[in-house]
């Protein structure tokens, strides 16, 4: 989504891209859920790690995207998206929560001016369960934000190769 | 405006949903609507079926967007329905190449209903 809030890369460092990656979350799911993001005051509101979905980015910026969250707060996206009853909407919560980490790391991108056309965006690949190391061959660091959807915690972070 | 068939193309069985609800929000009267989960999917749809539009997303296993919109060109005039790309590749040069290679229209995810009656409508009409 193009808004006067794209910045240039060369520009602005990536301390500025904290606040890009809130913009685009805050956007994707204000305008395909019909929910506002809020920001978490409480840091003990950390979610169980149940839904892990990814997607990769190469070229100019080259590292994954990935939004974690439980298994309740998954399927309530996804019955958000498709407005259904959350029980409804379990057999799609994988395909939901992809589509929405793949719609956040595409506006993200594309909020970066000079940015969108030299970086490539995989599709999403989802895991479930928790029981795992993400061990990420990234060396430039992560972006991390934790926000409250609907009452429930998620969490979306950006880990950056150099 | 005639009732229309549509063909929603996506990797994402969420997005075809959310695509066909957003056309009926636009207002477009959909008579039937076949959903295909990638390039390959569409063309063998359209190689026993007629479609009046498309919505087509560039990011998909097995064949994405652009090559399908490219084999589309030399299909049948009856089967090259009008394309709309729906989808999170919002480059310039995305843009350029969907365009160059036929398609009629672009939209960008994450979409409202009326971006998308505000971009499919008038490629309805031509």
């Amino acid at each position: 989504m193009n808004s006067a809030s794209e910045v240039s890369v060369a520009a602005q460092g990536r301390e500025s891209w904290l606040p890009l990656l809130q913009l685009a979350a805050t956007e994707v799911f204000e305008i395909m859920l019909g929910t506002k993001l809020e920001p978490v005051i409480e840091t003990s509101a950390l979610p169980a790690c149940e839904i892990t979905s990814m997607v990769g980015l190469a070229g100019q910026l080259c590292g994954v995207l990935t939004l974690r969250c439980d298994f309740a707060t998954a399927a309530l996206m996804a019955s958000k998206m498709l407005g259904v009853e959350p029980q409804q909407a379990d057999p799609q919560l994988w395909d939901a929560t992809g589509e929405i980490c793949n719609m956040v790391a595409g506006n993200f991108k594309n909020k970066l001016t000079g940015l969108s056309d030299k970086c490539m965006l995989s599709v999403p690949t989802v895991i479930s369960g928790g029981d795992y190391t993400f061990h990420l061959l990234a060396d430039a660091g992560t972006i991390e934000i934790l926000m409250m959807f609907e009452n429930h915690p998620i969490v979306i972070a950006l880990e950056v190769h150099s | 405006m005639e009732k229309i068939r549509a063909l929603i193309v996506d990797d994402s069985s969420v997005m075809r949903k959310i695509v066909e609800r957003s056309l009926r929000q636009a207002g477009i009267d959909l008579a039937q609507v076949r959903e295909a989960g990638n390039g390959a999917e569409a063309l063998a749809i359209l190689g026993e079926d007629s479609v009046d539009l498309i919505l087509c997303d560039i990011n998909m296993p097995v064949m994405d967007g652009l090559e399908f919109v490219r084999q589309l060109q030399a299909m049948d005039a009856a089967k090259r329905a009008p394309v709309v790309m729906i989808t999170t590749e919002g480059s310039e040069s995305h843009v350029v190449q969907a365009l160059s290679l036929g398609a009629r229209g672009y939209i960008r995810k994450p979409f409202t209903p009326d971006q998308v009656k505000e971009h499919v409508i008038p490629v309805l009409e031509q």
